[in-house]
């Protein structure tokens, strides 16, 4: 699946040049090439504009971050301009420190727990919603709202339920008789709190792609199995998992690019606080380049998490190769 | 018959119940915004559970504080679909259907772009925009929001234009129209589904974004509601009503759009790779 190779995308041969000798011949096969350069020029016109502004707006950023690592910017690089070669040493300070150590690992955590519990749950509903009843569609349709509702805007609302007084959710839990949870105030329970928020917005996303597998598993298949007397656990083990494996893997994959770089949230959850327990690799970079005005280090911290993510994308490239091969 | 009729209808009904009970939960957060930013008192006391005497005061002062944000994000959002959309269409057509000599590197390139985090583009192209004066400018937001939507928009559009018959627009060539005149009178008014689906996106990746709006800006000249509802929570954090009706106001276009124009929002997440 993974090697196929894309009959779409294969550039249409040219048709190969009369061999045949002759003056006339020759100055039209000169013309067609003519003709055909000049139409090879202007199909280019369609994709340059676009191209350019991926190179502007991807290329360039991504090899600009690689040099700002190696420069030394301060405060004072806005009213100079001077950035000088600083080598090894926004490296060194940055992988020397702590809070990136702890940031590294408090990434992971988020991303890790964040996809294993949207993942599980969006799974879940996704099985539960293949069953026929009645709303199903709209309800299905109205759940994804917590995703399409903008990050940060979730975040604040999140704060506010989370409040450790006023918030509604330890109101609730104190009529279970539950002591209040300093959510996001205890360096021991922020970053919990903000995968759980996390979760909540992925939810949606997750139940979608997964439902879409679902429908596209053959009845047949199922009915097979209940024939060769499998259970509905048996059969979602034997039928559902496997033939839902290659989107499986795309939400898999999709889910930790997008939490990977996680920020939004983060700030407007808990600020990266508190002591810095929520700290990750985007919140980090920022408070490095946009608060403290070293873009060298933020550069690095960066430039980790765009290696992070590369051996992720190189994942996502060979399962998203055996789509393109079917010409989508 | 009669029975087995009876007992699928009833678990069809318990299965209904279910959901709803998940969508109660799962909606919570979104009724609770609501229900506090129409409580009068939810600046200083926690919020009661539901709104006895509804209130839009908290609304009045959120659209005294952030309706010109309300009104910046709608401009931006819109400038970076018209944006997205004009670069991507052709870009799209042009993948699809002309077999360039490295095209597949192109397509391959525009999916790995989806990857490359908003913070690391903004980090390295904070300096450019500081030299070109594209910083704290509608231009430059407009710009840099149309990147969170243009791969997107083009592996869409090209997963679509790919199944356009090339005759189709060779024919109208051969009535004497060029190459993207017919792309224009053939191919566009073909692709409108995918295209409204595409624009959709770009404006809910705009609307939604924080990270350029935050770094690209450093005065209040262009200050989308994603900024603007941030920064009230860090100078107001006291009137929680009024960030609550702000939070409401903010995510009225996805509410709309979710209603209005299900089929595209199910079309876009299935069709492409979001996120």
């Amino acid at each position: 699946m993974a090697t196929t190779h894309s009959p779409a995308d294969t550039p249409t041969g040219d048709p190969a040049p009369a061999t045949t000798g002759g003056g006339a011949q020759d100055a039209a096969r000169r013309a067609a090439e003519r003709g055909r350069a000049r139409r090879r020029l202007y199909q280019w016109l369609f994709v340059a504009p676009a191209l350019l502004y991926m190179l502007g707006f991807f290329g360039f950023p991504l090899v600009n971050n690689v040099v700002m690592s190696f420069q030394r910017y301060t405060p004072t690089t806005y009213f100079t301009g001077e950035a000088p070669f600083a080598g090894l040493d926004n490296w060194r300070a940055v992988l020397s420190d702590s809070l990136f150590t702890d940031a590294v690992w408090q990434t992971l955590l988020f991303t890790a727990g964040s996809l294993l519990g949207q993942f599980t749950i969006g799974l879940g509903l996704a099985v539960f919603f293949s069953r026929r009843f009645r709303l199903s569609g709209p309800i299905r349709a109205v759940l994804l709202l917590p995703w399409l509702v903008p990050m940060v805007v979730s975040a604040v609302v999140w704060r506010r339920i989370m409040d450790q007084d006023h918030g509604v959710l330890n109101s609730f839990l104190s009529v279970f008789g539950m002591d209040a949870v300093p959510w996001l105030a205890s360096p021991s329970v922020a970053l919990l709190s903000a995968v759980l928020v996390n979760i909540w917005i992925g939810i949606p996303f997750n139940m979608v792609i997964l439902y879409g597998g679902l429908q596209e598993i053959p009845r047949e298949l199922y009915e097979a199995a209940a024939l060769d007397g499998a259970g509905p656990w048996r059969a979602f083990r034997s039928v559902t998992l496997p033939m839902l494996r290659p989107v499986i893997t795309v939400v898999l994959v999709l889910g930790f690019m997008s939490t990977i770089k996680v920020l939004d949230l983060i700030l407007a959850l808990t600020g990266g606080g508190p002591a810095d327990s929520t700290q990750t690799l985007g919140t980090l970079t920022y408070q490095l380049s946009f608060l403290q005005l070293d873009f060298g280090q933020g550069a690095v911290v960066g430039n980790v998490l765009i290696l992070i993510s590369a051996v992720f994308a190189v994942l996502y490239l060979r399962v998203n190769r055996a789509d393109l091969g079917k010409g989508k | 018959m009669q029975t087995t009729g009876n007992r699928t209808r009833a678990r069809s009904l318990g299965n209904t119940a279910l959901a709803l009970a998940i969508l109660a939960v799962m909606l919570f957060p979104v009724y609770w915004m609501i229900s506090t930013a129409l409580q009068p008192d939810s600046a200083v006391a926690a919020a009661r559970l539901v709104p006895t005497s509804p209130d839009f005061g908290n609304f009045a002062r959120a659209l005294e504080t952030q309706g010109g944000s309300l009104l910046t994000s709608i401009v931006v959002s819109l400038g970076a679909v018209v944006v997205c959309l004009t670069l991507a269409a052709p870009a799209a057509y042009g993948l699809a259907q002309f077999g360039l000599r490295g095209g597949r590197a192109i397509v391959f390139g525009t999916l790995i772009t989806q990857m490359v985090p908003s913070i690391v583009v903004a980090n390295a192209l904070y300096n450019a925009y500081a030299e070109l004066n594209l910083v704290n400018s509608y231009l430059g937001l407009i710009l840099a929001d149309a990147s969170l939507g243009l791969p997107f928009a083009i592996v869409l559009l090209r997963a679509f234009m790919v199944s356009i018959p090339t005759e189709v627009v060779e024919a109208a060539m051969v009535d004497g129209a060029n190459r993207f005149t017919a792309f224009c009178r053939i191919v566009l008014p073909m692709s409108r589904n995918a295209l409204i689906t595409a624009g959709l996106f770009a404006f809910l990746f705009a609307w939604a974004d924080f990270v350029f709006a935050l770094t690209l800006n450093t005065t209040d000249d262009v200050k989308p509601v994603t900024l603007g509802i941030y920064q009230f929570i860090g100078a107001h954090v006291s009137d929680w009503g009024a960030v609550m009706a702000t939070a409401v106001l903010s995510a009225i276009p996805a509410a709309v759009l979710l209603i209005a124009a299900q089929k595209y929002i199910a079309a876009g997440i299935t069709g492409g790779s979001v996120k």
